[in-house]
């Protein structure tokens, strides 16, 4: 039997070892990836991302936990977890360390949870997140959260690669400046604040809760066919972005966050928000995979004597950045 | 670009709280280069077993000190083994009595580490123990 056909007939160590495949960007993965593709499409991508130790994976197990036992009226879902932790630029390894804090999902044979390693990538995700999502999708799981590494300002990826964003936010990280910066801020759906039990828990709420009304009437001036392709912006009429207090720990305010990523699903669907995303989300993959293999074409045809000889004219600085570009490039000699 | 990464899972069966241990080798596989998923404390063998099935590793590194090694390592090999993946090397680290060390081995444990091992040994066990390991076929 195919490896794609035990994958769809939900057989995990199959799935397990696609995702490998599929991670080390092999001749298989990719032969996987082109059959599993028509059957992606349905799952509901809920992207996981803020800083380091503001608990997203203590969040992400509540929240997945309620999505394989929610409350009454709401059918279970298969859920898949992807959590990217940094690898080293140093060494190369990682400690992957977020299974520590899902253990209420252990020993659920409808959860899936596969750690990452973000290998060299920046933006907050690995290279491959976005062909091991696929696969999830596309084995029958219904609800994929990616967790991204504790992320500051410049990690967005993630935006482009789900429908929903959740940014935890925690107590006294910062004032009110930090968060009118740009940043993943920005990118929010849903806004949860963790650890509500801290003293600053009210500071943090009010310089949040006053950001998002400044953005709320900053949007009222906004056409949306303006919008930017690049990302898709979360302040828009017809969802107002909600801030969330939660005690993850505990499980405190998680069904809240629960509820709001359902009725997340439901504006996107109703809005054609959803079928926005998915089209952002399918550019960007191909965008993604086009510079790759352009610089993958570059590399190949530029022999490393010519590249070291260029870069030895750089240190020297007989030349400057720009025309060790040019020569490289173009192939022009500048004597 | 084809990357293969050595996939550890580093896991601590079983009831004893010192993860020392665990992570002073979680850390020095990290500076090898390795991939490293750490479970945190307090593992039943059914958990280690998922997490090695679904984190697709290679190796399997158990840290015990509790004097539980006889109960626990057979489950987990029985487990590993019911999932189809013998593949996995296992090694174990922590306070074992020599008298247990041939019947781990018989077991299948590739290597044990008792206080007082460099790092560098179980690195150079790993690295050795993992190229023989042809990547598996079909399932």
């Amino acid at each position: 039997m195919s490896m794609v056909t035990s994958v769809r007939e939900g057989n995990r160590l199959a799935l397990a070892r696609v995702l490998t495949q599929v991670e080390n960007a092999t001749d298989e993965g990719r032969a996987c990836l082109n059959d599993l593709f028509p059957y992606t499409g349905n799952a509901h991508l809920i992207g996981i991302t803020g800083s380091p130790g503001s608990g997203k994976s203590t969040l992400v197990n509540k929240l997945a936990y309620l999505f394989r036992h929610p409350p009454e009226g709401d059918r279970p879902r298969r859920v898949a977890v992807v959590a990217v932790d940094p690898t080293s630029p140093f060494s190369g390894g990682a400690i992957l360390g977020d299974r520590i804090r899902m253990r209420d999902l252990a020993g659920d044979a409808d959860v899936f949870i596969r750690s990452m390693a973000t290998r060299g990538s920046l933006g907050g995700l690995a290279a491959r997140t976005a062909d091991v999502v696929q696969v999830f999708d596309a084995a029958g799981y219904e609800v994929i959260f990616i967790e991204t590494v504790g992320a500051g300002q410049t990690e967005v990826d993630i935006a482009r690669l789900a429908h929903t964003i959740i940014v935890v936010e925690s107590p006294g990280s910062g004032d009110d400046v930090q968060a009118i910066k740009a940043g993943i801020l920005e990118i929010a759906d849903i806004l949860v604040i963790n650890k509500a039990d801290h003293p600053m828990v009210e500071n943090t709420e009010r310089a949040l809760r006053s950001i998002f009304d400044l953005a709320l009437l900053d949007s009222s001036h906004h056409h949306p066919d303006e919008e930017s392709l690049e990302y898709p912006s979360a302040t828009k009429k017809g969802w107002q972005i909600p801030i969330l207090k939660t005690i993850a720990t505990e499980g405190v305010g998680v069904e809240l966050v629960y509820q709001a990523v359902n009725q997340h699903a439901q504006y996107l669907k109703q809005s054609r928000e959803w079928l926005r995303r998915e089209q952002i989300r399918l550019q960007s993959i191909l965008d993604t995979l086009l510079q790759h293999e352009l610089v993958e074409r570059w590399r190949k045809s530029t022999s490393t004597e010519t590249y070291q000889n260029v870069l030895k004219e750089l240190i020297s600085r007989r030349i400057s950045p720009y025309q060790a570009l040019q020569i490289l490039i173009n192939g022009v000699t500048n004597d | 670009m084809n990357e293969r990464k050595i996939r550890v899972l580093i896991a601590k069966p079983g009831l004893d709280g010192h993860d020392r241990g665990a992570k002073v080798v979680a850390r020095a596989l990290r500076d090898a280069g390795m991939e490293v998923i750490y479970s945190g404390l307090r593992q039943t063998p059914e958990m280690i077993a998922e997490a090695a099935l679904q984190e697709d590793v290679d190796v399997v590194g158990l840290s015990i000190l509790s004097g539980a090694h006889m109960t626990l390592v057979p489950r987990i090999m029985e487990l590993l083994r019911a999932n189809h993946q013998e593949h996995v090397k296992v090694f174990v680290g922590g306070i074992i009595p020599d008298e247990d060390i041939p019947r781990l081995r018989e077991l299948g444990v590739v290597g044990i580490y008792g206080p007082g091992t460099l790092t560098e040994q179980i690195i150079k066990d790993i690295r050795s123990q993992t190229a023989q390991n042809e990547k598996y076929l079909n399932p």
